[in-house]
């Protein structure tokens, strides 16, 4: 691949997020002027991703080096479905922005939507136009991030919050398995660009196991079984996040995903398998579940679980006209759900309730409005004349046809029961659509504050524009399938395949006729109740698994963390006596010794200080205690003068005689006596801790001096102290100049240990003087 | 509690001053015989607990520039200084450099770069001999005397 030089797409990408942060800093009290430009930023793009996409061959590509040496960069590729998604993220992100404008009260939180929003925007273009697995990765984070933002936008709410920690965490731990992905491939296959994996036709156990984390991150994404009950969930955001995020753009993320790397994996493994399975469970569940909805925004959430099922099969089989009719569908899922979503906001902000039950008399109340959004469920539903039947039907003919052996029946068979529901919700939602007029219902509704004309006509365009697109791309199928979904053929070579109104009669066109009436008689039959409790199976496990998780570690820490100081040092102690032992086990000799000492005075000085060391562990009061340390400390430091160390004898005076009267200092506010009846564990283990210590570090000491094998360094040392380092004192030039770096850290350490000091007591100070302040404010 | 004001003068004029002399040449000499930064730093520590011993209140607070975490601060930087200067004119980390100066009269003077490296590391250990001092040593004084005052 040849880098361009314009950097055009990296550009845009760039401009998406620099919009969003002058949002969220100087344009925060002028949201509509930040809108204004964000709207232009993604007009741009959708006219440059046209301009520079269609029908340039090769496809425009873009490489930033970001860790040369790791071979990672930021790669961009601006092939055929690359455009398409572009597009579809960018004029959809417009459209959902200018609908925003008259959606929210212009304050604070809007302008913290707009900024957000154009860096989700930002983020998923840079998913789709990634032409290498690190890249996505990069950018699927931080849809991960914006998105959980957008979710908690109204962080007053706890739902709200709860909501967006459930998709954070299900989604970032799919982040976390394309990561894995990213590093197996790297290490199995030397390169993670899409277009040199699939020329290699990767093999092998690492492999398999990169395919299946890749599974992983999309099945998490796209919402699909068992982790679909993030999206649900998401509804918490207001309107146009729902709208573009979790119908449109983000949940398709994992389905991109699915797309760039099925041509590559689809024959590795249960890769069709797993792709089938969770795809079937996950569209006949939501479609279930959407059935049982009176909510219209849940409705459309468990919709789209469903759809996006639809979408993971189409796209993770990796057959040729299959991928063909999964680019088609994306684009008129798209198309329809960003309406329907827009559409029920309008509603919503018009009548003040999104029950199904409540919708009496909107088609007389806002009759555009709701043709449109009739439109729009059509198309749901797969209903001829709209996009949405050429789609689904394409869907039929290609599972129908596709030789991949058994798993193609499965699939075929998930899919039709799916679309079975899928017309029976969408049935659902046109029937509150359509409710005649109820005179309770109309006396409740007409509390609700009215739009300006202006702003409801805003409000409702986008979902009329989606409706009429849905209409006129269905009735000119064949002329979008030529246009916009050909272009998919990027992704694999053999996914090409005409789109039609009008197919003729073939079993696939025989298949929808029976699912379309068996789908509607079921949506007319299902009465319009709330069916099952709004909480899923899945949140509760997830929440059950999240506070378990929480409680647990709460549960460790009170035991690692007892907060009892001689608890600390014993294990302290305890942890580094093994860790000595097991060297010294392990093998090593014993210095010989073969005299008591070198000189009478050695031995009387060494004697002293083991009758001190006896009487600090034998005192029962502490300043003795103390001063008595002092005395071993003072004997070690004869023994230094004994044996010609001189300089550690000085340091080690002057340390002891300082530590003392910190002691003393520190001792002041102690009771004089140790304490007895608050002690940690019994008597005779502390004691055999102490002796444990006592005797492995000696012993320790011993072997290592036995075991040299090597050249002491010190003669190197002493050789070289006068001539490099221009001193006489070897053991001062090797504290400033050959270990240097060893007393750099040590001095720092110091002066942490210090700081800490100083400010535990200013804290306790300001404790005890907040105690007093209170005492007094009681006692008045 | 009571002071002996003989004992303060002595230490306060005297002791203080002397010691800090001899914690310099501790210091300096360091690098040819027994001494350094870090027994000269110590020396200095020693003689301020001398003198909060006698009874006086630590007046260090109103020296800014004795003031102890910014005695730290200043060895923290000198130190790093040391280490890094040698990088500058394309030396390795921490390599040292020796200065022969000849000074008329006195002959020729020899002077390590890594003499401030351990001047470092005594500004270090004064300042945190202080901070531990004023922490557990003023600061303990005076709850001391606040629970005194309560109890009382």
């Amino acid at each position: 691949m040849i880098a361009s030089q314009t950097n055009l797409l990296s550009l845009l990408v760039l401009g998406h997020f620099l919009v969003g942060a002058l949002m969220l800093t100087v344009l925060r009290r002028r949201p509509v002027i930040g809108a204004s430009l964000g709207i232009v930023l993604l007009a741009t793009t959708a006219i440059s991703v046209v301009v520079r996409g269609i029908g340039v061959s090769p496809p425009l590509t873009e490489s930033t080096d970001w860790i040369p040496e790791l071979g990672l960069g930021i790669n961009f590729a601006l092939d055929g479905f690359g455009v398409l998604m572009a597009l579809i993220v960018s004029v959809l992100g417009a459209c959902v922005l200018a609908y925003s404008v008259f959606y929210f009260d212009h304050d604070g939180t809007y302008s913290r939507f707009v900024g957000l929003f154009m860096a989700f925007a930002g983020a998923m273009t840079g998913v789709v136009l990634a032409s290498d697995l690190f890249t996505m990765f990069v950018f699927w984070e931080l849809t991960s991030i914006c998105s959980f933002l957008l979710i908690g936008l109204n962080d007053t709410s706890e739902n709200a919050r709860k909501a967006a920690v459930r998709a954070l965490l299900t989604t970032g731990a799919g982040g976390l398995c394309l990561l894995a992905a990213v590093g197996g491939l790297q290490v199995a296959v030397g390169t993670v660009s899409f277009s040199e994996l699939a020329a290699s036709s990767p093999q092998g156990s690492l492999v398999q196991a990169s395919a299946i984390f890749i599974l992983l991150a999309a099945f998490t994404k796209s919402a699909q079984f068992p982790f679909h009950f993030w999206l649900p969930g998401a509804m918490a955001a207001p309107t146009p996040v729902s709208a573009y995020l979790h119908s449109a753009t983000m949940v398709k993320a994992g389905v991109v995903l699915l797309a760039r790397t099925a041509p590559i994996f689809a024959e590795i493994g249960p890769w069709r398998w797993w792709v089938v399975l969770a795809g079937g469970i996950t569209m006949i569940l939501g479609g279930v579940r959407a059935l049982g909805q009176t909510d219209a925004k849940l409705l459309l959430a468990h919709s789209t679980v469903s759809q996006l099922g639809l979408l993971t099969i189409l796209f993770g089989v990796g057959w040729g006209p299959a991928t063909y009719a999964g680019v088609a569908h994306l684009l008129a899922h798209a198309v329809f759900k960003v309406g329907l979503f827009l559409g029920v906001g309008v509603i919503d902000h018009q009548i003040g309730t999104r029950d199904i039950r409540k919708f009496g008399g909107l088609r007389t109340k806002m009759p555009i409005t709701v043709a449109a959004l009739v439109a729009g469920a059509l198309s749901m539903a797969g209903m001829i004349p709209l996009l949405g039947f050429a789609t689904k039907e394409k869907a039929l003919v290609a599972l129908l046809h596709a030789e991949i052996g058994s798993v193609a029946t499965v699939a075929l068979g998930a899919v039709l029961i799916g679309s079975v529901f899928s017309v029976a919700y969408s049935v659902r939602l046109i029937r509150g659509l359509l409710l005649p007029a109820d005179s309770s219902a109309a006396h409740e509704n007409s509390a609700h504050h009215k739009e300006s004309a202006v702003s409801s006509f805003v409000l409702s365009s986008p979902v009329v524009i989606a409706g009429a697109v849905s209409l006129v791309f269905g009735i000119f199928a064949a002329t979008i399938g030529k246009w916009l979904v050909a272009p998919g053929s990027s992704l694999d070579e053999t996914a090409v395949s005409k789109l039609a109104l009008w197919p003729g009669i073939n079993t696939a066109f025989v298949m929808t006729v029976v699912v379309l009436v068996v789908g509607t008689t079921l949506g007319m039959l299902v009465p319009l109740v709330q069916k099952g409790s709004t909480e899923s199976i899945g949140e509760g496990v997830f929440d059950r698994l999240y506070d378990g998780i929480i409680l647990s570690a709460k549960r460790i820490t009170s035991v690692a963390q007892s907060g009892s100081l001689p608890a600390y040092v014993a294990i302290v102690i305890a942890m580094v006596g093994a860790a000595i032992t097991t060297s010294f086990i392990s093998g090593g000799d014993l210095p010989t010794v073969n005299r008591l000492s070198d000189s009478f005075v050695q031995l009387v000085v060494g004697a002293l200080t083991v009758v001190f060391t006896i009487g600090v562990v034998t005192t029962k009061l502490r300043f003795t205690a103390a001063l008595l340390l002092g005395g071993v400390g003072f004997g070690v430091a004869m023994l230094f003068v004994l044996r010609g160390a001189p300089d550690l004898a000085l340091t080690q005076l002057l340390v002891e005689t300082l530590t003392i009267v910190v002691f003393l200092l520190a001792m002041r506010r102690m009771p004089k006596k140790f304490s007895v009846s608050s002690q940690w564990v019994p008597r005779p283990v502390r004691i055999a801790v102490a002796v444990f210590i006592g005797v492995a570090v000696p012993l320790f000491a011993a072997n290592v001096v036995a075991s040299r094998t090597a050249e002491s360094v010190s003669q190197e040392y002493i050789a070289r102290s006068l001539t490099e380092a221009g001193g006489r004192n070897v053991v001062n030039v090797i504290l400033v100049d050959f270990r240097g770096f060893d007393t750099m850290g040590e001095i720092t350490v110091l002066a942490l240990a210090a700081m800490g000091v100083a400010n535990l007591v200013r804290m306790a100070s300001r404790e005890r003087k907040l105690k007093k302040e209170n005492e007094l404010a009681g006692q008045q | 509690m009571r002071r002996s004001i003989i004992l303060e003068e002595l230490v306060d004029r005297w002791l203080v001053k002397v010691s800090v002399l001899v914690a310099l040449y501790i210091t300096f000499r360091g690098h040819n015989a027994p001494g350094g930064g870090f027994a000269g730093g110590l020396i200095v520590g020693a003689a301020f607990v001398l003198r909060y011993l006698t009874g006086r209140t630590l007046t260090i607070a109103r020296r800014p520039l004795l003031h102890p975490s910014r005695l730290v601060g200043l060895g923290l930087l000198l130190a790093i200084a040391t280490v890094m200067a040698p990088l500058a004119v394309g030396s390795a980390a921490l390599e040292s450099h020796i200065w022969k100066l000849s000074i008329p009269t006195i002959g020729e003077v020899k002077f390590v770069s890594s003499t401030f490296f351990d001047l470092g590391v005594f500004f270090v250990v004064i300042g945190v001999v202080l901070m531990i001092l004023v922490s557990l040593g003023s600061e303990g004084d005076r709850i001391a005397l606040d629970d005194g005052r309560e109890s009382s």
